[in-house]
Order: structure tokens, then sequence, then C-alpha cells
């Protein structure tokens, strides 16, 4: 069967129709995994209860109960609202959260687009979702989503630097900005000469990936860092205006993000789709690929969501001040290091 | 300053969530599955208000303190016979009425606390949602089979000189 994929050359047309179903279909796909194992399952445990019990087995189709439900709802703009920007916004931020997955490598050639420049490419698409936010709080002329989309663009801007810099570190150790580029460097290289497993960059990179890691939990404004959408004070945010499916594709966008995030991650520092002691140029990964990269992001996605459900939320100056004082100045000593390490050794 | 922590306050919070989640896995939930299971309720939780009818005079006190009104009373006047050979009959209340809305009742339990004849007991009883709202009113006979749930008073702490009060049966 992997030797039959790999032999798979669909004309055009056939291939960009596959394209476009898979991505649409892994979107909100991957959503409803991520909402229901953590935001459902694993935050029950954590405060001992058992979750969703009663739709389907053992609850596992709650989720879906909750989005027909969402889909049944009237669909309500307020009377002064930018009728047509209100509408488009969260088109917009869930755009962003589609195109993220464009670039995303599940083995060597099952990518919709293998980029040359695919960091840059990930990282700048994932800051439009800021224009959706910011339309949704403007749009809804209610000052809670005003407040709620200011605090969401000073955040996303904010922590949308140490991010860049934490994977500038990574692109340096690596010498290409292709995620396909960056697995085979981490699965193809040994420590020390021994090859056992790889030379995945969370060893060197560690500093890197607890930057990442925290700059996504802002930019997916979770808690600790869900000032945006704090709700003893802004109520929702810049949600607070949306009722049904737009208000669902707020939701989908979140989490369908978070798992891009949690991808990204997972190949930036976790060697992606490939195992070590598997040569990167078997046919076996357009079967192995996706499911050991999903491994690795539900690795991943629980220490997201294991921070969420732990931390209070920060407050605002403290969130900035984490941004630029900490995180910061930590990546740019993260990267001098790398940098010089990289040109010494 | 308060002394520093030989474990940073962050990473052991995430330890407590983790344990969390492993004790909950590996012993069950600290909640119960309702509709499955029942709860094991406090036994002096404020489920339902009963009414031992007997010890009722339709003095009406509960039904003025009440702050949703929520109780209603009507009784009449009548002439028992006297108690002894020879004696003048004593008047008495007959309680014709005795309703409580639990539609309205916020289990403020004043109506508990102001009745000065030990007519009004709490129970943990709890089960007794309708589909239909007003099927909520309560009458005596209903409240009076409440009596049945009512426990026992549990005895003061030691050293305590109040008499424990009788629940009367």
């Amino acid at each position: 069967m992997t030797l039959l994929l790999a032999s798979f050359a669909p004309p055009y047309w056939l291939s960009t129709l596959i394209k476009v179903l898979v991505v649409s279909a892994v979107v909100p796909t991957t959503a409803l995994i991520l909402g229901m194992v953590f935001l459902f399952k694993i935050m029950s445990w954590m405060q001992s209860r058992l979750g969703p019990q009663e739709a389907g087995p053992r609850g596992t189709l709650q989720l879906l109960a909750d989005g027909v439900k969402f889909l049944q709802k009237e669909d309500i703009a307020p009377n002064g609202a930018d009728l047509w920007v209100f509408k488009v916004a969260p088109l917009v931020v869930l755009m962003s959260t589609l195109l993220l997955y464009v670039a995303l490598p599940a083995s060597m050639h099952l990518v919709v687009a293998d980029l040359d420049v695919g960091v840059f490419f990930v990282l700048a698409i994932s800051s439009l979702s800021v224009i959706g936010v910011l339309m949704a709080g403007w749009s809804s002329a209610s000052k809670y989503s005003l407040m709620g989309a200011l605090r969401a663009a000073g955040q996303l801007i904010a922590y949308e630097l140490p991010m860049v810099l934490a994977v500038i570190g990574v692109v340096i150790q690596a010498g290409t900005m292709s995620l396909n580029g960056i697995v085979v460097a981490q699965n193809e290289s040994a420590i020390f000469g021994w090859s056992g497993i790889g030379y995945p960059y969370i060893l060197t990179q560690f500093l890197g990936f607890f930057i990442f890691i925290a700059a996504v939990q802002a930019e997916l404004t979770q808690p600790p860092f869900d000032m945006p959408v704090a709700e003893s004070e802004i109520v929702s945010g810049y949600q607070v205006e949306y009722t049904g499916f737009r208000f669902l594709i707020f939701f989908l966008a979140e989490f369908a993000t978070a798992f891009a995030f949690a991808a990204i991650a997972a190949v930036l520092f976790l060697g992606g789709w490939a195992v070590p002691w598997l040569p990167v140029s078997s046919d076996w990964y357009y079967v192995l690929g996706p499911i050991v990269l999903f491994a690795k992001v539900m690795i991943v996605a629980f220490i997201i969501f294991w921070v969420r459900f732990t931390y209070p939320r920060f407050r605002e100056d403290q969130l900035q001040s984490l941004a630029w004082k900490v995180l910061i100045p930590l990546a740019l000593v993260n990267i001098v290091v790398t940098a010089v390490l990289k040109v010494v050794l | 300053m308060p002394p520093k922590p030989k474990v940073p306050g962050l990473i052991k919070g995430l330890g407590v969530t983790f344990g969390e989640m492993v004790k909950t896995l590996k012993d069950g939930p600290q909640t119960t599955q309702y509709p499955h299971e029942r709860e094991e309720v406090a036994p002096r939780a404020r489920g339902v208000i009963a009414l031992h009818e007997e010890n009722c005079t339709s003095c009406m006190l509960c039904a003025r303190e009440c702050p949703d009104w929520c109780i209603f009373i009507e009784a009449h006047k009548y002439l028992a016979p006297p108690r002894r050979e020879g004696g003048k009959p004593r008047q008495k209340n007959q309680l014709d009425r005795f309703d409580i809305d639990f539609s309205l009742c916020m289990y403020c339990g004043i109506c508990v606390e102001v009745c000065p004849f030990d007519a009004l007991f709490w129970s943990p009883e709890h089960e007794y949602s309708e589909i239909r709202i007003a099927d909520l009113l309560h009458d005596k006979s209903r409240l009076d089979q409440w009596m049945q749930t009512v426990p026992d008073f549990e005895p003061y702490e030691a050293g305590s000189d109040a008499k424990v009060r009788k629940v009367p049966r």
C-alpha cells in the first residue's frame, strides 16, 4: 500500500481538489480532537471529575452535539454593528488557521505546499488572525468587544516577537527555513556520533522551546494569557457579540490553531513526522508520518493545555512585561549563543 | 518577606494538577454521576420542608415571616369539648389549608426557625421535581408525608447544657 501511495501522481486538478478537501476536513477534526481530549477529558481529570459521559460512548460525541446546538442558534448582530465587517471577521480568523495547515508537512510528500521558507510563511500567516480579531472587536459596536480586541492586538503583537526570535535559533542550527528540511536535519544528524534518537532540537534549543510554547499560549489567548477574553471584566472580549455559527468558527479556529502550533513545535523541536531509526526517504512515511506527527503533537498539546489548566490569569502589565522584559531578552541571548556555537563548532 | 520555597511555585502548581489527574484516573473522581448513582446528602441538608400537622396552631407566623410569601394558610375556629367535667368549651383553630409553593420557596428556612410549636422541619429529601410548575405546590398531606424523612437531631457537643430537640413522630 505504501508503494501504491508513493507511485500515486494525480493530475493537477485532482491533487488540488484533494488538498482542498483534506485541509478543510482536517481543521475541524483537529479542533474536535483537541477540544474533546484536552478541554473535556484531561481538564476534568485535573479537576477530579469525569467530564461528559452521556453523548455517545463515554461522552465522546459531546462536542458534535455542542456544534449542532450552535448551528441551530439564530445569527444575531448588534444594532450598531458594522454588518459586513462583523460577519467577515470570524472567517478572517479561520482563514489564518487554514493557511497554517498549508505549509505543515505530515511526511516528505504529504504536504499541501512544500515551501522553501516554510517557517517564515507559518509565522507570518499566524499573525493574520490579529486583523480578524480587531475587525470583530471594532465592528461589534460594544465597549467590551473593543477593549478585548485592543488587548488581544497588543498581546499578539507583543508575543509575535519572542516567537519569531525563538524559532531563529532552530533555523540557525538547521541551516534551512524549510519545515521538511528542518525535519530531515533533525533526524539525519547524530549526537557525538550516536544516532539512536537522531538530534531533536529540544536538546539544544530547550530555551527556544520554552519561549515558543509560552508565546503560543499567548497567541491562542489561553490562560494564563487570556486577558483579551477575561470573563470577570470584559465578559468574553471580542467574541462577546457573536452567536451560533460565527461563535463556533471562533472556537474552531482557536483549537485548530492550537493543533497547528503544536504541530509546528513538534516539527521544529521534536523531529516532526520522522523517527530516527527509519531513513527519511523511506516510503513507509506515507503511512507512518502522519501517525508519528500526531503522537508528537499530542505530547506538545498536552503541555500547552496542562499549563492552561494550572495557572491563573496574568494582569495586563505583568503580561506585557513578561514578553518585553523576560522572553525577548532570553530569546536574543539564545540566538547569540546558538550563532556563536554554530560558527565555533 | 516570606521565605523562599524550595520548589518554585510555578512548577509545584503543575505537579498539583498532574497529581490530581493521576489520582482521578486511579481512584475515581470526587463527583458522583448523579442520575446513575445517588449522592449521600448531608443529614441536615435543606431539601424540603416537612409539616407536623398536629403541632400547627395556625398562628401564621411562618406565613408572615416568609420573604417570598410562598406559604398559604387557611383555618377556622371551632369549639372543642372542655378538658375537665363542667368546664368551658375551648376555642381552637382547625387548619384547613397549609400549602408551600416550592416554585417560589428560596429555602431560607426562616419559617422553620420562627415556628414556636415545632411544626416545621427540614428534610434532606430533594428529588421532587415536576413537569408542571404548578405541581410544586405541596399541600398539607404531602408536607405531612415528608415528616417520615426528617432525621433525628444530632446530640450537641460534649458539655453542652441545652437539651437535644426531638422530632415528633
